[in-house]
């Protein structure tokens, strides 16, 4: 995976969290600060990336990661192509490999992919010329979410070391989790996991966390609650009996965050089910929620990914025009 | 007389696991059969011979007899074919095969049966037997013409990949087949446990985000089917590729307890472990899943103790279309009668059998149990014969594999042991290019 070793971000590609070294993670974290800057400024434009094009290539839907990255390739300028492919349209025939073939003719500097299917955008990537990041794929990781909610943390509290933080929900079909739970643990923080047992993968223990099944002996002395997302066709009986029974035993209220540290914050990587995993006030209150933080988070981390995966590409661009 | 007349094997290791013989000697094949081998032969002057094979030490043994293939013919010839599986068959010193019944369309007719064995003949190849479907359509509802499909020459009834879930309907198969003493095969995986599993449930499908099969769907059907032999008072079962220790487990109860019943294992379950898919690695995706390596153990001390009686290739041709694809929508299955013997061997040349042990899982007793002619070296017998080098090294390679498809999980291994000639009827199917 890595190109070229003593270089700031080594990498071709950003396909998951796992891999990465506390440097490199400390690295886009620091970027993503100055980019939150930029973010903030009336003229939130650079010109960093002008003239490459960025793919936003998404076979499973999303607006939000994909208007996220689409915002921060626009505010370095990119040119931004979307492409939302249907897996219906896979259906007919055409593989992932031949999608890559075809968008290898458009010369995208990177990609941004989305899959339903973990495993998926290494595939891709291994096919394609640009850089590829993951915006998720399947069960297995989200690496700009972990990202982004590492630099909510860290800006809001200072550091990452020595937390402890709590994730809770669907464990399972999350790769949001998988990604944090790598993260966490390389930054120096504990991480627990939170679930009725039908939630949990197997053997998670095994992947270094504290598992809990009562919610509020795994809140106890927590810094951070990241609540996840619980799809709905998971709650009618298969996973979980019903809606007001979760809510009632892995629901976060008022009452269970009082177990946790007496400051302790709250995550969400959205969209999230009001009344279903989070009790909707709890999910509002600016003191305690870093909710809207993250999104902002999130286009400042993705400026900051694009920026080092591109670098390689545009200092070679700069020599390309100095000959001339 | 046979075009063929006669031709000596001279100066071979006449191996013959069914009697323990392991000597050097010569065989004699006079019309396409068995007329005589010993060390006795051909001791006291040249023989008046057609042919003369000096084979220089190597080891000469009955021809391999493969009872898991699919040669996807009729239906899916674009992934092998009758002739392009049985070319694999012949390099890979498998004289005789039992191919799966999930054809399109299936074989649940004796129709199909029929068409089959005539390609057979016409190909004059290894040769090809064929399981019969256990039940219609191998839809799991409604049992086969096990009589007739066992008249027209099935050797065997299964579902092929599929398991019979249904415990009434199996039943009924286990105690009709008796009338027949037709040999039923289980694909033993419980069904609502495995659905939407792409491989080994635990710690590496959870880092990966994958779907686990646990090995409990695997030890669950096993157990619910010795239950009911057991309650069916007779009748043979044999339980296809196992994987999980705990189905070993009763497996070797069952057998100390009388019951006739068999099982085998494919190479990929004893050579390799789920480590094997770590990298989204769809070329070793099967079902049954590579296990974790203590099943893999266990695995490989269950084929030791004689609890797994045959090892079969599971030979599951797939096209590119099919396999380079997102891990989760590739398909199951690997090729295998090309690679079988160099790995079966492995289990010799790591200490865990002896070489007769490790040729007997490949010839002498699938041949009985699923009443194969063959697999073994018997005066009048069918020359079907594969004549071997067991310690030659060499690396398995997809370039190597002369299947329609590629799909091995073994490429890049470095293996010992090479076929160097493949003999059915007396017929050389198969030579090796000359050494350099």
């Amino acid at each position: 995976m890595s190109i070229a070793p003593g270089i700031a971000f080594p990498h071709r590609h950003l396909l998951g969290i796992d891999g990465l070294s506390p440097p490199e993670i400390i690295h886009i974290l620091d970027l993503a600060d100055s980019y939150v800057e930029q973010s903030r400024r009336v003229d939130k434009k650079s010109t960093l990336l002008k003239g490459l094009t960025v793919i936003n290539l998404f076979f499973e839907n999303s607006t939000r990661t994909r208007t996220s990255f689409e915002a921060a390739a626009k505010r370095l300028d990119a040119d931004v192509i979307n492409m939302a492919i249907s897996t219906s349209s896979i259906k007919k025939g055409e593989t992932l490999i031949d999608t890559a073939m075809t968008l290898n003719a458009m010369h995208p500097d990177a990609l941004v992919v989305r899959h339903s299917d973990s495993g998926a955008v290494q595939l891709l990537a291994e096919k394609v010329a640009g850089a590829v990041i993951n915006a998720g794929d399947g069960r297995h990781e989200h690496p700009t979410q972990a990202l982004l909610d590492a630099l909510t943390i860290r800006r809001r509290i200072g550091h990452l070391d020595n937390l402890t933080v709590a994730i809770c929900g669907d464990i399972a079909h999350s790769r949001v989790a998988r990604s944090n739970i790598h993260l966490l643990q390389i930054m120096g923080a504990r991480v627990r996991v939170i679930a009725p047992p039908t939630l949990l993968p197997s053997a998670i223990d095994r992947m270094g966390v504290e598992v809990f099944t009562d919610m509020r002996a795994g809140l106890r002395d927590v810094d951070i609650v990241m609540m996840l997302r619980l799809q709905l066709e998971r709650m009618q009986g298969s996973f979980v009996p019903s809606v007001r029974e979760y809510f009632r035993f892995f629901g976060l209220d008022r009452e269970k965050l009082a177990c946790a540290k007496p400051d302790a914050l709250i995550m969400h990587p959205g969209p999230m089910n009001r009344g279903v995993e989070i009790d909707s006030e709890l999910a509002d209150d600016i003191d305690r929620s870093l909710i809207r933080d993250q999104v902002e988070m999130g286009v400042a981390v993705r400026m900051a990914v694009l920026d080092v995966l591109t670098r390689p590409l545009r200092e070679a661009g700069a020599t390309e025009g100095g000959g001339e | 007389m046979n075009q063929e007349g006669r031709t000596a094997y001279l100066n071979a290791r006449l191996l013959d696991p069914a009697s323990g013989l392991d000597e050097t000697g010569a065989l004699l094949v006079e019309d396409g059969r068995i007329a005589d081998f010993g060390a006795h032969l051909f001791r006291t002057g040249a023989p008046s011979v057609n042919e003369v094979i000096d084979c220089k030490g190597l080891c000469l043994a009955p021809g391999l007899i493969d009872i898991r293939v699919q040669l996807r013919e009729p239906g899916e010839e674009h992934k092998e074919t009758i002739e392009t599986g049985t070319n694999a068959a012949a390099a890979g010193g498998v004289s005789s095969m039992v191919c799966l019944p999930n054809t399109t369309p299936p074989v649940d007719d004796v129709s199909v049966l029929e068409f089959i064995a005539r390609r057979s003949r016409e190909l004059k190849r290894s040769k090809i037997f064929s399981y019969g479907a256990l039940t219609k359509g191998l839809a799991g509802e409604e049992i086969t013409e096990i009589g007739l499909l066992r008249e027209a020459g099935a050797l065997a009834f299964t579902d092929g990949e599929r398991a019979l879930a249904d415990a009434k309907i199996m039943k009924r198969a286990l105690s009709y087949a008796r009338t027949f003493d037709a040999l039923i095969v289980q694909h033993p995986l419980e069904p609502s446990l495995s659905r939407g599993g792409v491989m080994n449930q635990g710690e590496l499908a959870t880092r990966l985000g994958l779907s686990g099969v646990p090995t409990v769907a695997e030890t669950i059907q096993v157990e619910r089917d010795l239950r009911l032999l057991e309650s069916n008072g007779g009748g043979r079962l044999h339980f296809a590729h196992v994987t999980a220790p705990a189905a070993l487990e009763a497996i070797r109860r069952a057998k100390a307890q009388g019951l006739d019943v068999t099982c085998d294992t494919a190479p990929h379950y004893f050579a390799l472990n789920e480590n094997a898919v770590g990298d989204y690695r769809s070329f070793a995706k099967v079902m049954p899943p590579l296990r974790s390596e203590a099943d893999r153990q266990a695995l490989v001390e269950a084929i030791a103790d004689g609890t797994v009686d045959i090892i079969a290739s599971d030979h599951s041709p797939h096209d590119q279309d099919s396999k380079r694809l997102p891990y989760e929508q590739a398909a199951f299955g690997v090729i295998g009668l090309q690679t079988l013997l160099p790995m079966t061997l492995e289990l010799y040349h790591n200490g865990h059998v002896s070489l007769l042990e490790a040729l007997s899982r490949l010839t002498d007793r699938p041949a009985a149990r699923f009443g194969i002619p063959g697999g073994r070296l018997r005066r009048g017998a069918a020359a079907d014969l594969v004549l071997f080098d067991p310690d030659k090294p060499w690396t398995i390679s997809e370039e190597a594999m002369v299947s329609k498809s590629k799909n091995t999980a073994f490429g890049d291994r470095p293996v010992q042991g090479r076929v160097v000639r493949t003999v059915v009827d007396g017929r050389p199917l198969y030579v090796a290019p000359a050494r350099r």
